[in-house]
């Protein structure tokens, strides 16, 4: 029924131009970022403007005894120094805990730190001058009298019954949440297996280096009482909605605007100490105030992803099909779970999602989440998925290799049929429509891997070691209430548009939805100039600003499109209703006989053109007395969307591979090609989503193989510079191939799911598999993120 | 970190240099480099500054003809200079190709690391219009793209590079 409608939608008669549902346009606004013109949150300057630096704690864990700002203050340009007990009467704390997830902690947390600081890069004082500079200068002599506490570095450590707890006033030292998932009779199918395989997988922190460092401008504007913030975000109704209770303002008097963003990826989507010091200190001077983070800022202060050690394990039978699946895991999430999404969602994927892909009789998952005295963690990009990726698809790959089956064969044995869904997991996840089968079929005649195998035994007896990795992965998208809603977070699941015809017959369009380059806007453009039969040039769509947008959850989680787009989509399926009825009164034509087509209203008995859209808005607004029946004409309309079918979210799927050479002397890895096949459901422009995908694939790759930030025991960050902090460059990725198979949700008429993250998702494990498959005739395995070649070469017995 | 002992004016010095082909006379605080010079006190803001240890590349840009991190030249050593910055570049030939390129091929995102990807571009272009895609890949290595995947990127330049080439005549 649904894919009935769909046809109509896609088959549209739409005849101006190939720019609509399904078309490679170009980026709306590109022109713009190749010419310096976009202007991101560190280009606003305004009248008295004042800049804020922040001093920040050199120490993992310190008490602070006294600060002495009198010098600092004395400084030329200075405005004022804070520290928290100054600005403590003017806020509330943040506590970044879902009340859904039981047995979830956190400690209030303060924009400055009160009495003790917990992570080296913590916020202490805030200075604000006339320049960044000055503030930095008289940041040089703020006097803190420090005594250093025992760091809690290592999470296992953090969980010892002696442990020195971070959080005095929590009841369990240190223990944030521990998620537990136990469905079936997995001793008894482990016991019965043939063949079980357990590997120890470690993976090192990361962060999402936005390029453009986290930023922001907040004015106050006490005659009004009202406070703009402008920002690189991706969630600006959430923002003015934290905004606004932590400073106990009215939403209404609380303007956030979301600025061009030079790159999000999650890092974008917090409550950040700094910040919100930044906004209150607007507040209290009534005159604008700037923060920039600098690099060694963002590298201290950004959030952190992804550091898990796990035990997994896969149990398989006689007959090669999977029986049980289990994991034992633990990750440290720094000082503080992060405002307001928390910072254990990685866990409910891991211990959610484990052998996902899977047809399989018995889970166990037993994860465990530490406070340590680390930067807090939070969302980046895939967030769990690319972690229980990892450990479903090594724990495959590892299986199949003890088994001696080839790893695609094996797959197809196991996978839950395309057929069979919609599908519920062990772990009680709702699945509606994933394509596994079909995405491994595509990407294996892609790579022709027959071929590919047999050049992979050739360069073996040339003494060149290459190995073929897959990484077949899930991703949530189009999320409902049950990510945070539930959990009591500020984070809208319903996302307002509005869609509006001008006098002259263009349209203008607000969406809460925001675009840090992932081409949000130019997919929302597209659904609307679809939808209206209009030139894309006819159609402007103004994102990420709460005086203009209904309210939105803005951008995360693969949900832009999906969600947004609904939102456009049914506005303007909507407001071409009302042009319709607003034409048949103005021209006396029955409704169901005009068509609105290229600009022109026409009667399809005959195809005689009635007039043309400019016409009918000329005479809807300024001669209103020419339609004598019926309601005065509106050609504006809101429509909002929550995609209410799967409250868990709907699910993506795709499948990757990888193809590296490891030179078994240096240990270095070639990345030789990278496949990915995805399934997103309706693409809305498929240039686009290729681009997320490949983006995203690179992203993969640098923490498969680059990223990491390495601390020593004292949990001091120890390679917070890009020169140290490795992240993959031109030189040395691989042409990503993209293939698409295309199953639409039936949870909205657009049919469109995530594409974000989906390249990250599964590159990760794509490019380890392959690495352990080059390294598998040595004997060689690496488990450990990321393979750098130091591993590789200890790995296989080069170095010890 | 800068330190300045109490209350000292900050040293000043005056310089004389083209920015964008316009005469520029300023003072400049001998320790602001030519980057936040160009955005702050010029106004061209879209140099980006990234990482100012000069690693990055977004805060690329030309000086007498050559790619220069502006994060780590100072604003006084571009005294006498011919600087030029992404917004007075659009005149340029080769620019011009690589950003109709770049807009056609999807080579940014965010756009954060553009004018400097655009200016090396440039730079690797003015010399040789013929490069391999590994060229193009190892010119472009100092310059971060953390939302691409660099894929599109050297496609856009290899695409400029054929307009170019056809431009001169070059291809039949």
């Amino acid at each position: 029924m649904k894919s009935a409608e769909l046809t109509s939608l896609h088959t549209h008669t739409y005849t101006l131009t190939l720019e609509g549902i399904g078309a490679a346009v170009p980026r709306v606004g590109a022109k713009r970022l190749v010419q310096g013109q976009a202007r991101y949150c560190d280009d606003i300057e305004l009248p008295r403007m004042v800049h804020v630096c922040f001093l920040r704690s050199p120490y993992a864990h310190a008490r602070i005894l006294s600060v002495d700002t009198k010098a600092a203050r004395a400084m030329p340009g200075v405005v004022s120094v804070l520290t928290g007990a100054d600005l403590r009467e003017h806020c509330e704390p943040f506590l970044g805990v879902l009340n859904h997830l039981p047995g979830m902690v956190s400690a209030p947390q303060w924009p400055l730190a009160l009495n003790t600081a917990r992570w080296q890069g913590e916020p202490v004082v805030m200075i604000a001058a006339q320049t960044r500079a000055q503030a930095e200068d008289a940041l040089a002599l703020v006097e803190v009298d420090w005594e250093p506490l025992e760091p809690v570095v290592d999470p296992e450590a953090a969980l010892a019954q002696d442990a020195t707890a971070i959080h005095p006033e929590l009841e369990k030292a240190n223990l944030a949440y521990e998620a537990r998932v136990d469905r079936g009779d997995y001793a008894g199918e482990v016991a019965r297996s043939a063949v079980s395989v357990s590997l120890n997988i470690s993976t090192t922190r990361v962060t999402a280096v936005t390029l453009e460092p986290r930023g922001v401008v907040a004015d106050w504007d006490s005659g009004r009482e009202e406070l703009t913030v402008w920002m690189g975000t991706q969630v600006p109704h959430m923002m003015q909605s934290v905004l606004a209770k932590h400073l106990r303002l009215a939403e209404n008097r609380v303007r956030v605007v979301g600025m061009e963003t030079g790159g999000s990826f999650g890092l974008k989507i917090h409550t950040y100490p700094d910040e919100f010091a930044a906004v209150m200190l607007s507040r209290l001077l009534s005159r604008p105030v700037k923060f920039m983070a600098d690099r060694l800022e963002s590298f201290s202060s950004d959030v952190h992803a992804r550091a898990h050690t796990a035990r997994v394990e896969i149990a398989v039978s006689p007959d090669l099909q999977i029986r049980a699946f289990g994991v034992d895991g633990l990750l440290g999430i720094g000082a503080y779970s992060k405002h307001p999404r928390g910072s254990v969602n990685e866990v409910r994927h891991v211990v959610n999602l484990l052998g996902a892909p899977y047809q399989f009789a018995a889970l166990h998952a037993h994860v465990r989440v530490a406070f340590q005295n680390k930067t807090p963690y939070g969302m980046y990009r895939g967030v769990g998925h690319p972690i229980v990726c990892l450990l479903t698809e090594m724990a495959v790959e590892c299986a199949a290799r003890k088994l001696k089956v080839d790893p695609v064969e094996f797959r197809f044995q196991n996978y839950r049929a395309d057929s069979d869904y919609p599908a519920e997991l062990l772990s009680g996840t709702k699945l509606e429509a994933l394509s596994h089968e079909a995405c491994l079929r595509k990407l294996v005649s892609l790579m022709d891997y027959p071929a590919l195998r047999q050049a992979q035994a050739k360069a073996l007896t040339e003494g060149r070691y290459q190995g073929i990795g897959f990484a077949t992965f899930v991703e949530n998208s189009n999320h409902g209430s049950a990510t945070y809603g539930r959990g009591g977070a500020p984070i809208a699941a319903n996302d307002g548009c509005t869609v509006r015809l001008q006098v002259d017959g263009t349209v203008l369009c607000t969406s809460g939805a925001t675009d840090t380059g992932q081409g949000t806007e130019t997919a929302l453009t597209q659904i609307v100039a679809h939808t209206l039969d209009l030139p894309l040039s006819d159609v402007r769509m103004q994102l990420g600003d709460t005086a203009a947008a209904p309210v939105s959850g803005g951008n995360w989680g693969s949900r832009g499109t999906g969600v947004a787009g609904e939102a456009a989509l049914q506005a303007s399926l909507a407001l071409k209703e009302e042009v319709l009825r607003c034409a048949s009164v103005l021209w006396e034509v029955p409704q169901d006989r005009i068509r609105l087509q290229g600009k022109q209203l026409l009667d399809v008995l005959g195809g005689q053109v009635l007039g043309t859209l400019a016409q009918l808005c000329q005479a809807a607004y300024v001669r209103p007395d020419l339609f004598k029946s019926g309601p005065v004409p509106q050609l504006a309309v809101t429509r909002f969307y929550a995609q209410r079918e799967y409250d868990g979210g709907i699910y993506t799927n795709g499948v990757q591979a990888s193809w590296v050479e490891v030179d078994v002397r240096t240990g270095c890895v070639r990345l030789l090609k990278h496949w990915i096949v995805d399934d997103c459901g309706v693409v809305i422009n498929p240039a686009l989503a290729d681009e997320q995908l490949r983006g995203a694939v690179v992203q993969g790759i640098g923490q498969a193989l680059l990223e990491g930030c390495l601390y020593d025991d004292q949990g001091q960050l120890m390679n917070a510079t890009m020169a140290e902090y490795l992240t993959p460059m031109a030189g040395e990725m691989p042409d990503i191939c993209v293939g698409h198979v295309v199953t639409p949700t039936q949870s909205s008429e657009l049919g469109a799911k995530g594409v974000a993250e989906a390249g990250i998702t599964g590159a990760i494990a794509a490019v380890v598999n392959a690495v352990n498959d080059a390294l598998f005739p040595l004997n060689g395995q690496v488990t450990d993120l990321p393979v750098t070649p130091d591993r590789i070469l200890k790995a296989i017995g080069v170095i010890h | 970190m800068t330190f300045i002992s109490d209350q000292q004016p900050e040293p000043e010095l005056n310089i004389k240099l083209q920015v964008n082909g316009q005469p520029v006379h300023a003072q400049v605080s001998v320790r602001q480099h030519l980057g936040d010079f160009l955005r702050e006190s010029q106004g061209f803001k879209g140099t980006h500054i990234g990482c100012e240890h000069g690693v990055c590349g977004a805060c690329t840009v030309r000086v007498d003809g050559r790619a220069v991190r502006s994060c780590l030249t100072l604003a006084v050593q571009a005294d006498a200079a011919q600087v030029f910055t992404i917004e007075g570049l659009s005149d340029d030939l080769v620019v011009r190709a690589l950003q109709d390129s770049f807009v056609s091929c999807h080579a940014m995102q965010c756009g954060f690391c553009t004018a400097g990807m655009l200016l090396t571009a440039a730079e690797l272009l003015q010399t040789q219009l013929e490069p391999s895609r590994e060229e193009v890949r190892e010119y472009l290595s100092g310059n971060y793209c953390r939302c691409t995947g660099y894929e599109s990127i050297v496609n856009a330049v290899m695409d400029a590079a054929q307009t170019l080439r056809k431009a001169r005549g070059e291809e039949r």
